[in-house]
């Protein structure tokens, strides 16, 4: 069995190969792969998006709320998922509501948000899709689905003066699903929001 | 949701993965058995004041995994307390002890659980050099065990199973390394952060504010995925569009995640001198895996449930751009293998579909489990098979003309016992103390009635497995929680890793003996359909009273 200077050998050599390790692995391969990602620094620097007079307003990838401060929709844009990051979209704080399909605080938060969203789009609470009544993993979810996205289009559209089809041609670039079958179809909330702002001028 | 976008994206994995098995695993099995070391190994070496050439008894074996598993912990704990003092804090205060001790328990025994938050605890240095490092050595150890194991079944009357110095130097440097880099920059092409910014304020379209994080992310992810460790660098994990994207980037971190355990299958038949005893391994497994996905997949498109059937869909908890059958995919294979990571919230599935992620761990994550954990766990479950299989025929069970002697018995079904004790004892005793009942009632549980048991019990079953993935609402970072996981977490990693290296000396002494008429063909759809039965059935009898108290009383 081992005597007490053997497993002092092995802790020696322990700690200096995690030291060793922590070097390669903990500076070496972050630096490394920090330094490739500079080939594509738009990329690894978070997708930012800017507004037409070039401030940076957010991240294509990072969903926001487009409400009032009083977490009133407004409008002139279209909507995105409910968040449970923070009290909507904190990007500090990404989470899902992991709230379970039985609990009563779900239940009731689909019935309301069912209910606001058929009320604020003049629809029947029915025509309302699950991802306009349910909160993303996240809570940062960037996109909406394409139903909900047309189901915006009227609203949009008459708050803007512009006519229908104008509207639903910006909505028709969705991307996904890659490869038509990874993931799902989806419309970026942000950046259809901006193409809106941009088309106004 | 189309079906037939369900069933392309496991075939286009599935391509991947044959493709790569006989490439992987053959390169596998030349890292760690080659005679030659790099020069960069040498070096290592010598800091290390290591003798590449020399070989350890399975004893020697384990006490360096220990002495090495020790130090990591004391490096992650010291890290995360002396957090305030590092650079690149984000100005994040010192991590208290109960967290840190639960944490750094959490990275060095691959679990990754996490009972904090990561955007509001840890800054980059902790990341980077704690927890990255450790999804790294973690991962390689699983891998040197495993190897360990095979070496016991190939070689004959030695007293050695390998030199764990090396073992560990090449599965990091050779394979976890190298492919890591490159998923890191392929993961960086699909809009994953590398960056050192902290947090951006920006005013947005609507006239708010918000923070866009930065952070190492993509480095980290690599790792996090092909070490199959899980831990996120946020707190949605794979859900957070900065750590996944895209639906590409979805399924190409459900490969990294199945690379290795996979290929381990192929390492193991060319170790052993037989790629059929390879390819029955790889064929239950493969049953195994596939059966659990497409099950988990129908029950949550059917979206049973008040929440979900109200809703018009279960897409609480789910991300737009995954949907279900993506995020059914990566919830699969991530408590198949011993990720944890999630690309959508698992407290959210309808109740039936949240039965899939826990039953996968309870069957011990072996189809095809973590990197190395998921190959030894099924060489033990074959030698328990082919154990069962000797008492119906009446035969001294033989596998790979190794004798299973009642001391190889004995190892395997304590083996088997472990996790399960730790599982029941820890969800049992979190409601039969009464301090700790009312606290885990009032302050931990996150979801009411039968569901909020189901937390604690999926809790206790991902840190016993080493899984690390989580019913999320459950409030963990509490003294009790981060104790008892944490210990949980320790013993369901290096009780079973001392018991297979004990396994592996054992079987290495012996001599083997020849095949006979008597001897039951390992390599054959019978053994493969034995060998899967007896792992469902083992996981069945053990596990069948408390999910019926827990999942399958919510949802049916």
């Amino acid at each position: 069995m081992s005597s007490p200077r053997t497993t002092w050998s092995h802790l020696g050599v322990a700690l200096r190969a995690m030291l060793v390790l922590t070097v390669i692995l903990g500076v070496g391969y972050p630096l490394l792969v920090t330094g490739l990602g500079r080939l594509m620094p738009a990329r690894a620097d978070g997708s930012l998006v800017t507004d037409t007079a070039g401030t940076v307003v957010g991240s294509a990838l990072i969903g926001q709320s487009f409400t009032d401060a009083d977490g009133a929709p407004l409008p002139r844009y279209f909507q995105s998922r409910p968040s449970a990051a923070g009290d909507g979209y904190d990007a500090a704080a990404s989470s899902g509501s992991n709230l379970g399909p039985e609990n009563p605080d779900l239940i009731a938060a689909v019935e309301e948000r069912r209910a606001a969203v058929a009320d604020l789009e003049g629809v029947e609470p029915a025509a309302v899709p699950a991802d306009a009544v349910t909160a993303s993993g996240s809570g940062l979810d960037p996109q909406i689905s394409p139903a909900y996205a047309e189901l915006q289009v009227p609203r949009v559209a008459a708050e803007r003066g512009l006519s229908e089809d104008e509207v639903r041609d910006l909505v028709a670039a969705t991307t996904g699903p890659d490869l038509g079958f990874l993931g799902q179809a989806g419309v970026d909330v942000l950046e259809l929001n901006l193409a809106l702002d941009r088309l106004a001028g | 949701m189309a079906a037939w976008t369900a069933v392309a994206q496991i075939l286009l994995a599935a391509g991947v993965l044959v493709a790569l098995y006989r490439p992987l695993g053959d390169y596998l099995a030349h890292v760690y058995t080659s005679a030659r070391d790099l020069r960069v190994e040498r070096g290592l070496y010598r800091v290390l004041g290591v003798d590449s050439r020399s070989e350890q008894s399975w004893r020697s074996y384990v006490r360096s995994v220990l002495a090495f598993s020790l130090v990591g912990v004391l490096l992650v704990y010291a890290l995360q307390r002396m957090q305030a003092w590092l650079p690149w804090d984000l100005g994040l205060p010192g991590v208290g002890p109960h967290l840190a001790f639960n944490t750094a328990v959490s990275f060095v025994t691959n679990t990754n659980w996490q009972s904090y938050s990561p955007e509001v605890t840890l800054g980059y240095a902790v990341q980077a050099l704690g927890l990255a490092v450790q999804n790294f050595v973690s991962a390689a150890v699983g891998m040197a065990v495993a190897i360990a194991l095979v070496r016991g079944f190939a070689r004959r009357r030695t007293g050695t199973i390998g030199n764990f110095w090396v073992d560990l130097t090449r599965g990091t440097l050779r394979v976890l390394l190298p492919i890591s880099v490159l998923a890191a920059v392929v993961l960086i092409a699909g809009g994953v952060i590398q960056n050192w910014a902290g947090f951006t304020d920006v005013s947005t379209l609507a006239g708010g504010t918000q923070a866009i994080p930065g952070g190492p992310v993509a480095s980290q992810e690599a790792i996090k995925l092909l070490g199959t460790n899980g831990g996120g660098f946020f707190n949605a994990n794979s859900a957070h569009p900065f750590e996944n994207p895209s639906g590409w980037t979805s399924l190409f971190q459900v490969l990294l995640m199945l690379a290795i355990p996979f290929s381990l299958p192929r390492t193991f038949g060319r170790m052993v001198g037989s790629h059929r005893q390879g390819y029955a391994i790889l064929g239950a497994m493969v049953t195994i895996f596939l059966a659990s996905l497409v099950l988990l997949t129908v029950v949550e498109s059917r979206g049973m449930g008040t929440a979900p059937e109200l809703a018009g869909g279960a897409m609480e908890g789910k991300e737009q751009r995954f949907g279900i059958a993506a995020t059914t995919l990566f919830g699969s294979v991530s408590t198949l293998t011993s990720t944890g990571a999630v690309n959508g919230m698992h407290d959210s599935f309808t109740a039936l579909g949240g039965l899939f992620p826990m039953l996968n761990m309870m069957l011990g994550e072996i189809a095809p489990g973590g990197v190395g954990s998921g190959l030894y766990g099924m060489l033990v479950l074959a030698v328990l098979a082919v154990f069962v299989g000797g008492l119906m025929v009446g035969r001294t069970p033989e596998y790979l003309g190794k004798k299973i002697g009642p001391r190889e018995i004995k190892l395997a079904s304590l083996y088997i016992l472990v996790t399960p004790t730790l599982v029941l004892a820890g969800t049992a005793l979190s409601f039969a103390i009464p301090g700790v009942r009312s606290d885990v009632e009032s302050t931990s549980i996150w979801n009411p009635g039968v569901h909020g048991f189901s937390e604690v019990l999926y809790a206790f079953t991902s840190a016993a497995n080493n899984n690390g993935s989580a019913f999320a609402g459950l409030t963990a970072n509490t003294p009790w929680f981060n104790t008892a996981l944490g210990v949980a977490m320790l013993l369901g990693r290096f009780v079973p890793i001392v018991l297979v290296l004990a396994l592996a000396g054992s079987l290495a002494a012996q001599d083997k003996v020849p095949a006979t008429a008597g001897t039951l063909p390992t390599s054959r759809p019978l053994f493969v359909g034995l060998l899967t039965g007896v792992t469902v059935i083992v996981t069945a009898l053990t596990y069948f009273p408390v999910l019926a108290l827990g999942p399958l009383a919510e949802g049916l």
